[in-house]
């Protein structure tokens, strides 16, 4: 099992990225941020339609730990949020880049996504 | 930076998946797999905690016992071998050295258990008070270890280990007993609001000791607990955490434990004119406990506020309950504030602060 799949893009604030079949990207966080914040127990995410840039603050995640912000790793409108997430915030936890994904973004620039981390480079920021 | 002290468990805990950190100078473990599940584990079963980084101290001598009632605001003349009192130990000004637990052995003999991150500060302070009494004070912190088992399975468990029968050792009562094998001095007693022993024991039968608890615990459903879930789980029973709750400036009144502090219980103490004072014209700051309907934690640090949004304290302890699913915590308000109508703001979120009575979950007790 690889904690870091080598298909998702990264960036450096810990968040993954996927793109979609249909151009849009899924976002969430890193089994490395999840294991690193513990007990993951609320997360804030955005309104749908909401605007976002790169590297601009999307929402929260809280754990029994800490508070710490999301960023978005690329800019777009927020297509999706993860509804799971409100009642059970410890699926981050369980399962940081399948069920516990946070947003779905259609991107305004898919360039932005190019300029990611790919995972060779990310598990030497998780190191 | 200095380098962290050890307990003899520290192997024991990086075997067993421990997150490790960095708590009063010691290397414990925060937790194993979950804060949130080992805290459920001890409401539900039973937890296993280290806490050999207490502190241990001997009182001992024809002076012992007027000496401690001198040191301590609870009443210590109460005590008869193989009883433990709760006090908190003051300064002339009523704020808080420390927070303890005194056992009687036999008469003029004494143990006190101290918190780890005070224990050079309370020595300090207990020999400097002891000067003029006949009492020898021994720190015995590095002689001992502890192991705290709570949760409504845990007197079930280690009395499947002993031949003593530890039904007749009732709450806040001890005894000698060999657990396994090892000599134990087995206190009813522990930071959970559960049922449970506090089994103090010598350092190096620490590793020994928790192979067999856990062993034993294995079926019933016992697991290790760190101090991520002793914490969650103090704060949901409403038990005070020196630093917090009580500190050198929130005294024991202040912070609700009036029942501790005995003024009339017979000569002078210290911090007694001070309480007396208190106790008289009444507090300015008032602890409170608090839940919000919300899962968001309300950390310590964030400002409380009053009806007008002014800000009126500040809150102390703050925590998700994994039983109650929503956050919990105390906080110090002023006086005429703490009557209700609180909030706080999470990230430009106002929260509403629901003033409760703790405990904020029911506690079991078991029969054994």
């Amino acid at each position: 099992m690889s904690n870091i799949p080598a298909e998702l893009r990264y960036a450096k604030s810990h968040e993954w990225v996927k793109t979609e079949s249909d151009g849009s990207v899924t976002i969430g966080i890193t089994h490395f941020a999840q294991e690193a914040l513990g007990d993951i127990t609320y997360v804030q995410v955005p309104k749908i339609g909401a605007v976002l840039k790169a590297g601009e603050t999307f929402g929260v995640v809280e754990s029994v730990k800490a508070a710490s912000d999301l960023y978005a790793p690329v800019g777009g409108t927020v297509l999706a949020v993860n509804a799971v997430l409100a009642t059970t915030p410890e699926t981050v936890n369980r399962a940081p880049y399948t069920d516990g994904w946070m947003l779905k973004l259609k991107p305004a620039n898919a360039a932005e996504i190019q300029g990611l981390l790919d995972a060779a480079s990310y598990a030497k920021v998780a190191e | 930076m200095s380098e962290l002290k050890r307990t003899a468990l520290r192997d024991f805990h990086a075997a067993h998946g421990a997150r490790l950190v960095d708590f009063a100078g010691w290397e414990m473990p925060v937790q194993y797999r979950s804060i949130l599940e080992e805290h459920k584990a001890v409401r539900r079963a039973a937890g296993l905690f280290d806490v050999s980084h207490m502190g241990e101290v001997d009182v001992r001598g024809p002076e012992a016992g007027r000496f401690l009632n001198h040191l301590v605001t609870n009443d210590v003349a109460k005590l008869y071998p193989g009883r433990v009192l709760y006090s908190p130990m003051c300064y002339a000004n009523g704020g808080v050295v420390d927070d303890l637990l005194v056992y009687l052995r036999a008469a003029d003999d004494y143990f006190l258990c101290i918190n780890a991150g005070n224990i050079d500060k309370d020595l300090a302070w207990i020999r400097e008070q002891a000067a003029a009494f006949q009492v020898t004070i021994t720190d015995r912190s590095a002689d001992y270890g502890l192991l705290a088992i709570q949760g409504p399975r845990a007197a079930e468990i280690v009395q499947s280990l002993t031949g003593a029968k530890l039904g007749l050792v009732k709450y806040y009562h001890f005894a000698e007993a060999t657990v396994a094998g090892i000599h134990c001095l087995a206190s009813r007693t522990g930071y959970t609001g559960e049922d449970g022993f506090e089994l103090y024991h010598a350092a190096s039968e620490s590793v020994a000791l928790a192979e067999a608890l856990l062993a034993a615990g294995a079926s019933r459903g016992l697991e290790l607990a760190g101090l991520g879930a002793r914490d969650g789980l103090r704060l949901e029973a409403g038990y005070p955490l020196y630093g917090h709750e009580i500190t050198a400036d929130i005294s024991p009144l202040t912070a609700g434990l009036g029942w501790t502090v005995k003024l009339d219980k017979g000569g002078d103490f210290i911090g007694r004119a001070a309480l007396v004072a208190e106790r008289e014209r009444g507090a300015p700051n008032k602890v409170i406990f608090f839940k919000t309907g919300d899962r968001r934690i309300v950390r310590a640090e964030t400002p409380v506020l009053g009806a007008d949004g002014a800000i009126v304290g500040r809150v102390l302890s703050g925590t998700l309950s994994p039983l109650l699913n929503e956050a919990i915590g105390s906080a110090l308000v002023t006086t005429p504030s703490a009557a209700g109508n609180l909030s706080v703001d999470l990230r430009g979120t106002r929260m509403a602060l629901q003033l409760t009575k703790p405990p904020f979950v029911e506690l079991k007790k078991t029969s054994l």
